[in-house]
């Protein structure tokens, strides 16, 4: 027996077992995390069923509860007692389920705590909606009638539940079609026209300042000025016309407790009867609100709607990183590694370098925020928008800054990787270019830099994957809770490298930890911290496959 | 014919050559009381003179570490790509002193073209590979550089074997087709001296084979200088031969004469194997 352990010990088995442990542990662990993000994330967007029930809590009066059923724990009654519920201290535990009761401008509060064992007439009515709305939250209830700005053909048609749910939805869709619009004129032309106004201004005080403004300008100044207020004004009318035919009507709503809301139609995003939905409807309206978390604009302080603009800003970031990052990390890899003297400089230097990489992010983030936008933003400023001045253009935190800063950070990364790349390459491809007479520029050109592509994708990839989740340095130096519009959109000059962008990082930061309402915030955190992985990965994919296309392009000659 | 070249060549066998070596023609390559220093302490070639007979073969051969392909390294400036590496005694070649500062170094490095002991193709095509000296020189006209490439590849003895592939990977080719490339590649910028240092050394007899076929075909438009470990191949290939030992040349003569009957004791030795 003992020589059969130390047999199996000599041949290595207790090492492959720890190794392949390890293996199995990491593995496990990824998928772990992959799981509960995705589990608890996309669970989010399901229609579940709506409750309604009546709850005598002891000591208070019976109320009437509708809403969802989120989530369920178990209480010792004393902790019930110790917080003044008079309950059965012979019952050891009371089952407490969580309520999402929607209604926040009914109730005050559209969580809520319930002791399952005096809730009553617990039934689903098909009647019972949900409505999604721009401003409030979701509010459930039953329609009881519709308020339109004309007659129906038949008052007595309204009165079958049916028949009203299909004319109320038939309105809906016309009213989200005028809304969409209105969001369009407003997002676009209107917003166009705004910034041609003040670009206007600036350039009129531009020269007031050179002392270049003459009578003949003034007047063309406000000529133009009252062309782009003509078509402001014009604009204003359609969307006020706009703004009458979507007010028309509203729906009135018998919420819980019997009391009686008045929607707006206008104010509806969404409503659906999720009791009566079949699975196909319910799969068409997972589909929809997972497509509406992508694509569509945050509401309600982030806690509901999309992350488009998140999402937006950190792929335009992590590019316009990668820009920055590239060039920057190869040539002070080639100089250091091709052209400076090996000796105690060139190794001073690369320990610094190294040691970049460990700094921690904040710090890169307070040197942004004092050296780019301060320092430098300010100086731009001062020279080129001086008209502007005193509001900032490029002295604030930005998306030019933020992409240098996490250029700055991931530099040494892109660096170390290409260095590493130049130094594989065979000296004797560098000899057989420079016997055929090449020059050491030409040879680096047309054969070093070619074949060291692969490893600068693979330091880009580092580089990303260290970028796309930094959110401590982004916060000082451009990234906002919520930005006013996308930093690539079709006003002049299209990019917008001075405007503060959102960013999914901090995004999960500000929804997670910033956001009042903590429950209706935790799925989306956890739908925004599976985004966020899903397009690390999906940018690191992209880089990965155009490296293993450049490694197969030039597979070092080995022997 | 053979007899005076080898007549004269003898003079300057031992390292005494001393008159006017510029005025001959025959001479492709002059060196003069040559040393190389890799660093202070080592000395790797020692005093080295001798005179290099144009549009000949001459192979160098001795043992590892004896300083061959160093000296041949000389002749195109290769040398200066290693820190610390100096060289004093003079190298002309076509009376041009090569270490002068006038000199351009990527120029001669063109003139004297060089093929090393493993074959190094770029990672590009085939057809780019050949072009590749002509590009540096800013000739990117597609009718001149098909027709040179074409050139070089019929020179190398490769086109029919590649003309149907020319813009697959070089790195596809076997390693002698790889080698001949390499050849093709510098015969393309039309160099007057080609070096090779052990072309043959890391392919198979029969590859190695067409390289000395080739060696022979080309002997006529070149002058060549070949280093080699394989007495057979230096005997099979050179016109000329010369024995270095200790970074020394011990001695210079026509490849008949050294092989069969050397004036020094240790080129005997070596050459019929006693060596050490």
């Amino acid at each position: 027996m003992r020589q059969k352990l130390k047999k199996w010990s000599r041949a290595g088995t207790p090492w492959i077992w720890i190794n392949a442990g390890a293996v199995a542990i990491s593995i496990v662990m990824v998928l772990g995390l992959l799981g509960v993000l995705a589990v608890n994330g996309l669970r989010h967007f399901w229609p579940n069923e709506v409750s309604q029930g009546r709850y005598l809590a002891p000591g208070f009066k019976p109320t009437e509860l509708i809403g969802e059923l989120t989530r369920t724990e178990w209480v010792a009654a004393e902790v019930l007692i110790a917080s003044g519920l008079r309950v059965d201290p012979a019952q050891e535990r009371y089952r407490r389920d969580l309520w999402k009761l929607g209604n926040r401008d009914l109730n005050g509060i559209d969580f809520a705590w319930v002791l399952a064992d005096f809730v009553e007439e617990v039934s689903t009515p098909e009647s019972i909606a949900v409505f999604e709305r721009k401003q409030g939250g979701v509010l459930y209830g039953a329609i009881s009638s519709l308020e339109l700005g004309e007659e129906l053909d038949s008052a007595d048609a309204l009165s079958d539940d049916q028949f009203l749910w299909a004319q109320f939805q038939s309105r809906l869709e016309e009213v989200r079609e005028l809304d969409k619009q209105i969001q369009s004129i407003q997002s676009e032309q209107l917003a166009r026209a705004n910034s041609d106004l003040e670009r206007l201004r600036l350039r009129e005080r531009a020269a007031m300042l050179e002392g270049e403004l003459s009578p003949s300008l003034t007047q063309q100044f406000s000529a133009q000025r009252l062309e782009i207020q003509a078509e402001l004004a014009n604009l204003q009318h359609q969307l006020n016309q706009l703004y009458a035919q979507i007010d028309r009507d509203s729906v009135l709503v018998r919420a819980s407790n019997a009391v009686d809301v008045l929607i707006p139609l206008a104010e509806i995003v969404r409503a659906y009867q999720p009791n009566s939905l079949t699975l196909a409807g319910k799969l068409s309206l997972y589909s929809q609100r997972l497509w509406e978390f992508l694509t569509a604009e945050p509401r309600e302080g982030n806690t509901e709607g999309g992350v488009y603009p998140a999402i937006f800003g950190t792929v335009v970031m992590v590019l316009l990183m990668s820009l920055f990052v590239t060039p920057f990390g190869v040539i002070a890899a080639v100089y250091l590694r091709e052209y400076a003297k090996q000796g105690m400089t060139t190794r001073i230097i690369r320990v610094a370098v190294n040691n970049l990489a460990g700094v921690p992010s904040v710090v890169y983030g307070v040197f942004g925020l004092g050296f780019f936008v301060y320092l430098i933003g300010g100086e731009i400023d001062q020279l080129f928008f001086a008209e502007a001045l005193p509001a900032p253009t490029f002295g604030a935190p930005g998306l030019l800054w933020a992409s240098l800063t996490l250029a700055l950070l991931t530099v040494p990364v892109v660096i170390v990787a290409t260095e590493e790349g130049l130094t594989r390459i065979p000296r004797s491809v560098r000899e057989g270019s420079l016997a055929l007479g090449a020059t050491k520029f030409e040879t680096i050109w047309r054969v070093i830099l070619p074949m060291a592509s692969p490893a600068m994708m693979t330091g880009l990839i580092l580089a990303i994957a260290r970028a796309a989740g930094e959110v401590a340095p982004l916060m000082l130096v451009g990234v906002v809770k919520l930005a006013p519009s996308l930093p690539v959109n079709g006003i002049y000059p299209y990019v917008h490298l001075d405007q503060q962008f959102m960013h999914l990082g901090f995004h999960i930061y500000d929804v997670g930890f910033q956001s009042p309402n903590v429950e209706a915030a935790r799925p989306l955190v956890f739908a925004t911290a599976l985004l966020l992985v899903s397009v690390i990965a999906i940018l690191n994919l992209t880089a990965a496959v155009l490296r293993n296309r450049l490694r197969e392009k030039f597979r070092s000659l080995e022997i | 014919m053979l007899m005076n070249e080898n007549n004269e060549c003898d003079s300057q066998a031992g390292g005494n050559s001393t008159e006017n070596v510029k005025t001959r023609s025959d001479a492709c390559i002059d060196i003069k009381k040559l040393n190389l220093y890799y660093s202070k302490d080592i000395h790797a070639l020692r005093d080295i003179s001798l005179s290099i007979p144009r549009n000949k073969v001459t192979a160098f051969i001795g043992p590892s570490g004896c300083g061959k392909s160093s000296l041949l390294r000389c002749f195109n400036r290769m040398n200066d790509l290693i820190d610390d590496c100096h060289i004093k005694g003079k190298i002309r070649i076509d009376g041009d002193d090569i270490y002068d500062k006038r000199i351009d170094v990527a120029d001669l490095r063109r003139r004297v073209g060089m093929v090393f002991q493993k074959p190094n193709p770029f990672p590009k095509s085939v057809y780019e590979n050949v072009a590749y000296g002509l590009r540096i020189q800013g000739i990117n006209s597609r009718r001149i550089l098909d027709e040179v490439v074409e050139d070089a590849l019929r020179a190398a003895a490769l086109w029919d074997e590649v003309k149907d592939r020319l813009d697959d990977s070089a790195l596809e080719l076997s390693g002698g087709q790889q080698q001949r490339l390499v050849i093709a590649r510098t015969i393309a910028v039309e160099p007057e001296v080609l070096l090779l240092d052990e072309p043959a050394s890391s392919l198979d007899p029969i590859s190695t084979l067409r390289i000395e076929e080739l060696i022979n075909e080309l002997r006529a438009s070149y002058s060549i200088l070949i280093v080699t470990h394989n007495m057979q191949q230096a005997a099979r290939v050179s016109d000329f031969a010369a024995f270095m030992d200790m970074g020394r040349l011990v001695e210079f003569d026509s490849t008949d004469t050294l092989f069969t009957n050397p004036s020094e004791r240790q080129t005997e030795d070596y050459i019929t194997g006693r060596y050490g």
